[in-house]
């Protein structure tokens, strides 16, 4: 029988080790696993390389985390958000690292990442600073840039409902990056409103295939990142 | 005698509604954050657009009323949204693939500056200290299949925003194709910038003045 339920998210992220790639899911703050973030500070892992859209606003979730410095290098399309006061200081002081990737880019190279293809060619950031560095090559007479798949050890996800098996459907926009990020992480964990029973859910509804999944666990009320930043929370 | 100002041109509205007028029905829209975000107000009757959000949205309606906004429903700049009738979700690498791909028709820009070959600098003004934030410009404008920019014809100090030479960091090559400002709607030509009319009460010469490139007239 496969059951990949865990009973809590400490235990979903037990195993994140120090200088993991972890990524973590969330456009602004839809999508984004405050629980398995929280839980991820709670357990400790340091010297991570953490790949997300935005860099968090306040001092909750991915704020927090990089905020208590476990994060060595960050690979992000928009690190600058309102709200967003803990990035600035860690990046002027040299203790994240900044690999800036046009969002498209971004959401390729995970794509590509979990779909065994190591580089591909993008017409994005022809002609830009962006470009320094990078191979390019002509095909029928346009410029293109080439870049790189992008893998990682764990994943972290916020999804609306999980089946045991580890099929996956979304909420609105909180979709984003969850299904590449899914596809190109070794442990994807997805915290869930709520986990059923597997032939509970239609497959023909399903967005995130339990392939790309290794655990789920329910969070039936998550909290949101905006009410948290206006109550003037902070974790831990 | 008061030191008054005397207002020239559009305002920001005029240019959005402007600009509106130019977008055919059906087509498939993305709109960048700030002036661009306006556009969507004055889409002139009979004429359905359907908009595109980067973040996973095709068919994204008006803003909802005040405090009733959904944390999981929001735009490419983090504001609250609605569902159009038709609207669909999907994830961000199929999102991209709809830009990149050239299936969006046409994308709304603001821009820092523009120059007469169409290269768009709209991201970074390159400060040193200032954290770097790119988000998906780069991509729409190297995707999307005709990319428009509206935005004030100069600078709060002044300058020139359609240059000769972009001198911030790059966004685009060569990917302007009109630009919609309060004074004009330029097109970006192989000849370089064209112009296409001036708003209502604006001169050639004044415009020119104001604009970093040689303009070519409009067309007898």
């Amino acid at each position: 029988m496969i059951n990949k339920k865990v009973a809590s998210a400490a235990d979903a992220v037990r195993d994140v080790f120090d200088g993991a790639t972890v990524m973590i899911g969330g456009f602004g703050e839809a999508g984004s696993p405050i629980e398995l973030i929280h839980a991820l500070i709670d357990q400790g892992a340091k010297d991570l390389t953490v790949v997300s859209n935005n860099t968090g606003s306040g001092e909750v979730g991915l704020a927090a985390l990089l905020k208590a410095e476990r994060v060595s290098k960050i690979i992000c399309s928009f690190p600058r958000t309102a709200n967003s006061t803990v990035f600035p200081d860690l990046y002027r002081s040299g203790k994240t690292e900044l690999e800036l990737v046009p969002q498209g880019t971004l959401a390729e190279r995970i794509r590509a990442g979990g779909a065994g293809i190591p580089g591909f060619y993008t017409p994005a950031a022809v002609g830009t600073p962006l470009a320094d560095g990078k191979e390019s090559r002509e095909f029928d007479g346009k410029e293109y840039l080439l870049e790189r798949g992008l893998k990682a050890d764990f994943a972290l996800i916020k999804g609306q409902a999980a089946d045991t098996h580890g099929n996956i459907v979304y909420n609105k926009t909180a979709r984003n990056f969850g299904p590449p990020m899914a596809m190109a992480a070794k442990v994807a964990i997805v915290q869930v409103n709520k986990v059923v029973e597997a032939g509970e859910m239609d497959p023909e509804v399903v967005v995130t295939p339990g392939i790309f999944v290794s655990r789920v666990v329910e969070v039936t009320e998550p909290a949101f990142e905006s009410e948290l930043v206006a109550a003037g929370a902070s974790y831990p | 005698m008061s030191e008054q100002t005397k207002v020239i041109g559009r305002t920001r509205e005029e240019m959005a509604q402007r600009l509106a007028q130019d977008i055919p029905n059906g087509s498939y829209v993305n709109l960048g954050i700030g002036i661009p975000e306006l556009v969507a107000r004055f889409v002139p009757e009979g004429r359905t657009l359907i908009y595109h959000t980067e973040n996973g949205l095709l068919g994204m309606g008006p803003s909802p009323e005040e405090g009733k906004g959904d944390p999981e429903l929001i735009n490419a700049g983090k504001r609250h949204v609605t569902v159009n009738p038709g609207a669909a979700f999907f994830h961000h690498a199929d999102s991209f693939a709809m830009i990149r791909g050239g299936h969006i028709d046409l994308c709304v820009l603001g821009a820092m500056q523009v120059s007469k070959a169409g290269d768009l600098a709209n991201w970074s003004t390159g400060e040193p200290g200032a954290i770097p934030a790119v988000g998906g410009a780069m991509d729409l404008c190297a995707g999307v299949k005709s990319v428009f920019v509206i935005t004030q014809h100069c600078t709060k100090t002044g300058e020139p925003k359609l240059v000769d030479e972009c001198t911030y960091p790059l966004t685009g090559l060569g990917v302007i194709n009109r630009i919609y400002t309060d004074l004009a709607v330029i097109d970006v030509t192989p000849e370089g910038f064209k112009l296409v009319e001036l708003s209502p009460g604006v001169d050639f010469d004044y415009v020119q003045e104001r604009t970093g490139a040689p303009l070519i007239p409009v067309s007898d």
